[in-house]
């Protein structure tokens, strides 16, 4: 099935810049849904604000572009109130840790069934390149021009933590593994988290002196290795891809609607 | 016949009209003085078949009933002053998106934590003008139980006809004070239904291509028109645009919606104004002891006259023109320094004989406190 029937080409040209991982993960998420067979009415993208959150507008779904870091709670209403869609929710570093940190533990706990797919570019870019709480220490960016201390979140240990039922990560780089993790997540029926590393060469790669698209795409591939390889067991700083959690447990709406149908029984 | 009587707190009252006007999905954070509210609604929704949800703080709350609405639910939040300041953010993308909810705003007194447990009329100017940016609001409020009834009805009629969020501005008296209603029969109140697209699937539906008469058909979220919604400046598509032209029409379409119709929207009481050269002009639960002191002054033979505001916002400025064009003294009866005076002082034919009665230490104001002022107005000492 071709992806383009996804695409409100009207919308278009995007607003991404050259090289940015972006428009890999919107391809990677319509080869997903396109693969699932979910018909387009049945589908909410909910987004906040960001690189990231332009997500919503160029894909013919139900779209909710919202304010910034909030866009779980607009998704929990929608959920809520009509739970058979499947909502969908593309969010970026600082959108989602940092001013909808709160909104993102509080979704997690709730396993209210939804898709967050966190892409982490570790840069404010659309406002031109301030740290994020996952720019990580010793980086630069504009609002830390000699060096970044601030230390990082972990979004995976963050997610587990908080309770989400499935968690995993990749990058821009392991395309056909996003789409396969894209799907799990939308299938997995609970709050779903999946960490896409996707590079920003514009605002991040060239402060840092990591090149341009290429090579930070190339980095992804020597700085990350499967979940429990011997390569980690001998390199600890490398960062794992796979998926961390996918366990059953009770959704939300599932549980809420086992309360009314409770207290309704015999009335 | 048989009446359905009850003597209940207005957040009840509240709850009891908001349902009655059709709301299914409720999101909020427990505050004081408006609590009750979610704790009736989180009782009562699921047994009609309704959402409740509490979330993690106001800003999610007032987040979660835009999504709501969107699907096409009734949905409202309640809060007080400081949870009120944290849905500004989310009322301005209401406001902009255009999707109807109702807000309750049980006022306290403030700034900042102030006085979780005591009355304040502190949030009239918030109400429309704390989220950022030019925009209009309707804001509503009532002074017993029986109007709170009717104007929380109409305050999602309201919200349903003009597509914009509409603000209850409760207070503390208002809200934890027992009192009789009578709760109308169904169909007793009119109730406006979400005005909806006549488009057919596949027809080039614009969400936000106003008709002639400034309304806005929706669509729900979930149905047939996958459209686009955001708080960023938008074409009819509901497309981000920076285009001034644009721009331009929407700016004067959400403002025009609202200020084009104060009349239709203008909720308001008066007594004994015909011949009144003394008025009172008061609202919410200070409109109790006003209409106190106007009754016993009546009685004694003196001109007094009062207004009670139910629409606060938009400002009803025809009312003030018209109506106190003969007063010698106009007296704005508030709980907060001075608010909804300088409207009254704005409008009013003199605005050197207008005064205000106020108090801001988190006691009701009394029938004393007017009857002071009264005094020194007058001439007559305290």
């Amino acid at each position: 099935m071709s992806i383009k029937q996804f695409i409100r080409e009207r919308f278009f040209p995007h607003i991404w810049c050259q090289g940015c991982g972006h428009g890999i993960v919107l391809n990677a998420m319509l080869q997903a849904i396109a693969s699932l067979g979910i018909s387009k009415n049945e589908i909410v993208m909910v987004s906040g604000i960001g690189c990231s959150a332009r997500i919503s507008g160029y894909v013919d779904f139900h779209t909710l572009h919202t304010l910034h870091g909030r866009a779980l709670a607009f998704a929990t209403g929608v959920k809520m109130s009509l739970p058979e869609l499947n909502v969908i929710v593309p969010m970026g570093d600082g959108d989602a840790l940092a001013i909808g940190g709160n909104h993102f533990i509080h979704a997690a706990r709730r396993n209210i069934d939804m898709t967050a797919i966190v892409m982490n570019n570790r840069i404010y870019g659309m406002t031109g390149g301030q740290f994020s709480p996952l720019t990580g220490y010793g980086m630069k960016a504009t609002t830390a021009p000699y060096k970044n201390i601030d230390h990082d979140f972990d979004t995976v240990e963050l997610s587990k933590a908080a309770g989400a039922s499935y968690v995993a990560r990749t990058t821009t780089y392991h395309v056909k593994q996003l789409t396969e993790m894209i799907k799990d997540a939308i299938l997995h029926e609970g709050f779903s988290v999946v960490e896409v590393l996707s590079q920003c060469p514009t605002n991040f790669g060239r402060r840092n002196k990591m090149g341009g698209a290429i090579e930070m795409m190339e980095s992804y591939k020597s700085l990350t290795t499967p979940i429990g390889s011997k390569a980690k067991q001998e390199n600890p700083d490398l960062i794992e891809r796979g998926v961390f959690v996918q366990k059953e447990l009770p959704e939300y709406c599932s549980e809420y609607r086992s309360i009314i149908e409770k207290i309704n029984k015999g009335t | 016949m048989t009446q359905n009587i009850k003597f209940i707190q207005g957040n009840e009252v509240c709850v009891e009209a908001s349902l009655y006007a059709g709301l299914d999905f409720y999101a909020g954070y427990p505050i004081t003085p408006s609590t009750e509210i979610a704790e009736h609604l989180a009782k009562k929704l699921p047994q009609l078949n309704g959402t409740f949800i509490q979330m993690e703080d106001e800003i999610a709350s007032i987040c979660a009933v835009i999504g709501a609405s969107l699907t096409g639910h009734k949905a409202m939040t309640a809060t007080s002053g400081p949870g009120f300041s944290l849905m500004q953010e989310g009322l301005g993308y209401a406001i902009m998106a255009e999707i109807p909810c109702v807000i309750v705003d049980v006022q306290r007194g403030g700034p900042s934590t102030g006085l979780p447990t005591n009355v304040s009329q502190g949030d009239v100017f918030q109400a429309q003008w704390g989220t950022h940016g030019d925009h209009a609001i309707i804001a509503m409020t009532a002074s017993n139980h029986q109007d709170l009834f009717e104007i929380t009805v109409d305050a999602f009629n309201l919200a349903e006809t003009y597509r914009t969020p509409v603000i209850l501005l409760m207070d503390e008296v208002i809200g934890h004070m027992r009192e009789r209603v009578f709760i109308p029969k169904s169909g007793e109140l009119p109730l406006v239904e979400r005005l909806k697209t006549s488009f057919k699937s596949g027809e080039d539906y614009h969400p936000y291509l106003p008709r002639e008469d400034g309304r806005l058909p929706m669509s729900d979220f979930g149905s047939i028109h996958r459209y686009n919604v955001t708080g960023l400046a938008h074409d009819m598509w509901g497309f981000p645009s920076n285009n001034p032209a644009i721009v331009s029409g929407l700016m004067h379409h959400l403002i025009d919606k609202i200020n084009n119709n104060v009349h239709e929207i203008s909720r308001y009481k008066e007594y004994y104004m015909d011949d009144a050269s003394i008025v009172l002009i008061s609202y919410g639960c200070s409109a109790r002891s006003a209409r106190h002191v106007v009754e016993n002054r009546r009685k004694r033979g003196e001109k007094l006259g009062m207004i009670e505001l139910q629409t606060l916002w938009p400002f009803p400025v025809h009312l003030i023109r018209n109506r106190c064009a003969d007063a010698r003294y106009i007296v704005v009866v508030e709980q907060n320094m001075g608010q909804l005076v300088h409207l009254v002082k704005m409008n009013a034919p003199r605005p050197d004989k207008v005064f205000l009665c106020n108090r801001i230490d988190g006691v009701f104001i009394s029938p004393t406190d007017i009857r002071n002022v009264l005094r020194v107005i007058q001439g007559r000492g305290v």
